[in-house]
């Protein structure tokens, strides 16, 4: 039973990060229709900046916040200069550009850090939680940490005047730049957010899973699945599908299939509801009135 | 009276096809003026040239007395233009107050929006209603109500309106077009209105242009449209 718990438990820490990710995903798929292949090398790349400015001397949560303001910034960035001039690519052109971008930032990681693994530090003390065995406190601060993101980023588009112009210009730009947004600042915005977004989540799983260039490249899947278990065009949902993936991930992985097999786990998430139920849980079917 | 908008040799092209070839147009401050013409003339390039969104133009184009061509479209609507596109524009999934509150997007006195507000439900009561309900579930007249409302909460000095009375009832395009006579009365702002139906076009407005292929082929008054035989014939079907 405490073996049960605990992996129920650790799974939601694991799930917390694939709900970051996820909904990084979610927020640039709303917003443009495009799903970032390389949302998650962005993210280790910043925890390499983040590990970067430890070696320098920073105290963690100052390198905590500087990461976090630096991956906005390199976020915004990308949209500018890579993804806008890409606006009226077809599908196809997109992807591969994407592909590009996972593949530039797994490289430039290489070669500007090295290949061979390091440790990144949690800022939580490395003992169970108040004595319990089910649970370590970095699983609980990374999962409290998480929620809090969370709560910012609804917060934020809930109920300020940017985040509704924001949710505005994802949704109808034409009718946007009509009421004066500028949409391409809030495309902009939106990167700068989920690149933000993404390198919490990658300051948060690597203590766990040792930072290397491709420690993102299995969370990247789960997110994923998670996004599409919630439905891609659904934060909320795509929040929820992070924690569920992250739970079965853990509990199929110990009693079902073993380690070995956890990714498939994800991959036949993602087919399978692809097949079942293709708009996710939450997500809408649009539908389209002829 | 001053000018408010003042329009010369707007030519005005879709990548390759030119739709407009030199539209010349003027309107007085606190008139309606109305823009008339069959399916394809042009009119609604036309307004969507004013607001230069989605199309390249040549000519220049005054509001105010200040030039606008060539401006982005979010300083063109800070210089007072608000459009209320064809289709409506309608951010569907969200809430209709929020869609009013777009419409003011960049203004700052909160006091001043709020008054707006009111401003907006004296006109239209029932967006009040629905305040808190999602704008793609209200009917097609709440819709355009909602419409013309957001384009009030930016307090323009200009409201261009496309097909208004596009897909809607007799009786609820009556009560529209009332509302917009007493926004235009009471408010002082200028509407330009774009319109199938003419009838309808010609009793609000004290200006008519009509256009044919991209081109203004006629200017005067309602009466004068209305006594023109060829005119009728050919661009009222009456």
């Amino acid at each position: 039973m405490q073996a049960f718990l605990h992996q129920l438990l650790a799974g939601l820490a694991t799930g917390g990060i694939y709900a970051s990710v996820a909904l990084a995903l979610v927020m640039i798929y709303q917003s443009t229709h495009q799903v970032n292949f390389a949302q998650g090398e962005m993210a280790m790349f910043s925890t390499y900046l983040g590990w970067a400015m430890l070696q320098a001397g920073l105290p963690y949560w100052a390198m905590f916040g500087l990461t976090v303001g630096l991956s906005f910034v390199m976020g915004a960035l990308v949209e500018r200069i890579v993804v806008r001039p890409m606006r009226q690519a077809p599908v196809l052109s997109v992807v591969v550009v994407f592909i590009a971008l996972l593949m530039i930032f797994h490289s430039l990681a290489g070669w500007l850090f090295g290949y061979t693994i390091k440790r990144f530090p949690s800022p939580f003390p490395e003992r169970a939680w108040y004595g319990s065995a089910v649970m370590s406190a970095h699983e609980v601060g990374a999962i409290a940490i998480t929620l809090a993101v969370m709560a910012l980023i609804f917060g934020f588009f809930r109920f300020t005047a940017l985040g509704l112009a924001m949710r505005a210009a994802a949704q109808n730009p034409v009718s946007s730049r009509l009421v004066g947004i500028d949409v391409g600042w809030m495309l902009m915005l939106g990167w700068g957010l989920a690149g933000a977004v993404g390198a919490v989540a990658g300051m948060l799983v690597a203590p766990v899973v040792f930072l290397d260039p491709g420690m993102m490249g299995g969370v990247l899947l789960y997110a994923f699945a998670g996004a599409l278990v919630g439905g891609i065009d659904s934060p909320a949902g795509a929040v929820l599908g992070g924690f569920i993936v992250g739970v079965l991930e853990n509990l199929i992985g110990s009693y079902v299939v073993g380690t070995e097999l956890k990714l498939t786990v994800a991959l036949v998430l993602i087919v399978g509801v692809l097949i079942v139920r293709p708009s996710g849980l939450f997500g809408r079917t649009i539908v389209v009135k002829v | 009276m001053p000018m408010l908008l003042e329009v010369e040799g707007l030519h005005a092209a879709y990548g390759t096809s030119r739709v407009l070839h030199g539209i010349d147009l003027s309107m007085r401050a606190g008139s309606v003026t109305a823009l008339l013409g069959a399916n394809g003339a042009g009119k609604t390039t036309t307004l969507r040239a004013l607001c230069q969104m989605a199309v390249r133009t040549t000519g220049t184009i005054r509001i105010g007395g200040e030039r606008a061509d060539g401006r982005p479209t979010g300083r063109i609507v800070r210089l007072g233009v608000a459009h209320v596109p064809d289709g409506r524009g309608t951010f569907l999934a969200l809430s209709s107050e929020e869609n009013l509150r777009l419409g003011a997007y960049g203004r700052r006195d909160r006091a001043g929006v709020a008054e707006d507000f009111e401003r907006v439900y004296g006109y239209f009561p029932r967006l009040r209603e629905r305040s808190g309900q999602q704008a793609g579930t209200l009917s097609g007249g709440e819709q355009q109500m909602l419409a013309i409302g957001r384009a009030l909460m930016s307090r323009p000095r200009l409201l261009l309106l496309d097909e208004p009375s596009f897909g809607l009832a007799p009786l609820v395009v009556r009560d529209i077009f009332e509302i917009m006579r007493r926004i235009n009365a009471e408010q002082g702002v200028s509407i330009l209105l774009v319109e199938q139906n003419a009838a309808l076009a010609l009793d609000i407005a004290d200006s008519v242009y009509l256009m044919a292929s991209g081109r203004i082929v006629l200017q005067g008054t309602p009466q004068e449209v209305r006594g023109n035989d060829a005119v009728r014939r050919v661009y009222l079907g009456a």
